[in-house]
């Protein structure tokens, strides 16, 4: 806020950027009949990221996570991360990497293992600085209001709990109609950046989920901040294709949503994909006995998660 | 078999609930409200736990469903604010006013046992009848006070108003000793299960229970309640769960 002049400049040269790509865009499609396409790497993804950034992932638990932007998120130097998550193996493997300086949360979970080893190692010991634990409805609620550009959304879930006693900013609002109830004022959450693994998507980001559940991820997308949404897939697919897959309720994502769009075939991995592939419960055992002691999880980290996400689909085919 | 007992208490959590969710978290939940609606309580809905209303008589564990409805997670959260839900959650701690813990244990700051979080609880209390189910009836579980109210008691709903008191409706907890439930927001001892003394439960528990003249022996099943269970759960995953006392 200190010059307005200069950023009024930058805005302005932003735009007539954005304006000129645009129409080299056209011509291009015009000639080429190719449209524009988001796919890049994981690592050029992070590469836009900084320490410090508030990152929302999505899936749930230990389901559809975008493990391999997670794991590429390990591999950079970007650190100091507020995380937003309903908490899997992604919320797990950052917090023993040490990135995690505050944490958003309903529950950190590996679903079928109940309890998350290096989530709970972490609370056990303090190494995050700061938590806020939310009933799940309010996390849906407070990246809703975030998606909707409006300050909160009220609700009762949360009222009376332990969630008030453990989060003393959060306030409640009186209902301006003749009932006058006080209720719950979720504060939104906006996002420097969201990752999500979808099943399928086009080089645009019209992305499509397979399974049962899209879980909470369009809110994810549609709380972050433009330049950095990230949209990761088992598979890019051409836009026509994409009925052939499943039918259009499965296209809840649409391109407006997504900045980039990564192919990453099993990146999901050791969390569901389904229908592509379910959980590798061995490999979260695996994961879950690494994380019992220093030394095996030094091991597993070297087996793993030392190398490019190419070495660590590979490490784990050789099993 | 005290299992067989535990799941009919369980599934009479859910009489009378008529066409609503009928949600049990875990084994021994899942397979009372299962036998709820195989029996007395034929309209509940029931989930696979994944995203799915299974319409047919599903054995815990089984992929053989016939799907009568979807419910992602955002319907369930849909569906538990409009309280069309009775969930039986589990509890690691549970107060006389029937404040729950699935949290932590310890302070919250920095806590001694990192649990779950609070998950769902504080939504599910708050909205719709929750009962719970617990296996290991101890005073480190009855507690005088829980360390984090992941779950809200009659003394918090209280305090919230009219609204709030009206909905707020804690059925009943059935343990491995008994069934509990609550009386002018107390809880009270309802039955002992068969071969347990009120005394044992009392000693168990780590606040001064209610106890009344009207406390019961919790029921057998019925011969056709047994049959439905064995249906639901043909590999006898109930007695890994509850094994049956020495």
């Amino acid at each position: 806020m200190t010059s307005p002049a200069p950023r009024k400049l930058r805005a302005k040269s932003e735009l007539l950027v954005r304006i000129d790509g645009g129409a080299k865009q056209a011509r291009y499609q015009q000639v080429t009949g190719i449209p524009r396409s988001k796919v890049l790497t994981e690592d050029e993804a992070v590469a836009t990221l900084e320490s410090g950034m508030t990152v929302g992932i999505g899936g749930w638990g230990s389901r559809r996570k975008p493990m391999s932007l997670v794991r590429a998120l390990l591999r950079s130097d970007v650190t100091d991360l507020t995380v937003v998550s309903y908490g899997g193996p992604d919320v797990g493997l950052l917090c023993a990497a040490g990135k995690v300086r505050k944490l958003v949360y309903g529950f950190v979970s590996l679903d079928s293992i109940p309890l998350e080893p290096h989530f709970r190692a972490a609370r056990q010991s303090g190494s995050i600085a700061e938590c806020v634990e939310y009933d799940e409805g309010m996390l849906q609620w407070a990246l809703y209001a975030g998606s909707l550009r409006l300050p909160f959304l009220p609700t009762r879930s949360g009222l009376g709990s332990g969630v008030m006693d453990v989060n003393p900013s959060l306030k409640t609002v009186r209902s301006p109609y003749a009932d006058g109830e006080d209720l719950l004022a979720v504060p939104a959450i906006r996002l420097d950046a969201a990752f999500v693994h979808m099943n399928r998507s086009d080089a645009r980001g019209n992305a499509q989920y397979l399974g049962p559940d899209i879980y909470f991820d369009d809110l994810f997308l549609g709380a972050c901040e433009t330049g950095r949404r990230f949209v990761s897939c088992e598979r890019v697919i051409p836009t026509e294709d994409l009925l052939a897959e499943g039918t259009f309720h499965t296209l809840k994502i649409n391109r407006a949503m997504v900045d980039g769009v990564i192919e990453a075939p099993n990146g999901a991995h050791f969390t569901t994909c389904e229908p592509d592939y379910g959980r590798d419960e061995a490999f979260q055992k695996e994961y879950v006995t690494a994380a019992g002691s220093p030394e095996t999880w030094a091991e597993f980290v070297g087996r793993y998660l030392s190398g490019s996400e190419a070495d660590y689909q590979e490490a784990v085919r050789a099993r | 078999m005290l299992a067989d007992v535990i799941i009919v208490a369980l599934a009479e959590a859910f009489r009378g609930d008529g066409e609503i969710f009928g949600s049990g978290m875990g084994t021994m939940p899942m397979l009372g409200a299962r036998l709820a609606r195989s029996t007395f309580e034929p309209d509940l809905l029931i989930s696979d736990g994944e995203a799915f209303f299974v319409g047919n008589e599903l054995p815990v564990g089984g992929t053989d469903k016939l799907v009568e409805g979807w419910i992602p997670f955002r319907s369930v959260f849909d569906t538990l604010w409009g309280g069309r839900r009775h969930v039986i959650m589990g509890a690691s701690q549970i107060d006389r006013h029937g404040n729950t813990n699935i949290a932590n244990i310890g302070p919250w700051e920095r806590p001694k046992s990192q649990l779950l979080g609070v998950r769902g609880g504080p939504g599910n209390t708050i909205n719709h009848a929750t009962s719970f189910w617990i296996p290991n009836h101890t005073t480190r579980v009855f507690v005088e006070k829980v360390d984090m109210a992941s779950g809200i008691g009659y003394d918090r709903a209280r305090e919230l108003g009219e609204w709030v008191v009206k909905h707020h409706d804690l059925r009943r907890v059935v343990s491995n000793l008994g069934v509990l439930d609550f009386v002018g927001g107390t809880m009270r001892l309802v039955s002992t299960h068969p071969g347990v003394t009120v005394d044992q439960v009392v000693a168990a528990t780590g606040f001064a229970l209610l106890v009344d003249d009207e406390t019961s022996v919790s029921r057998d099943p019925s011969s056709d309640e047994m049959a439905a269970i064995e249906r639901l759960d043909p590999r006898g995953l109930r007695y890994r769960e509850v094994p049956e006392p020495a």
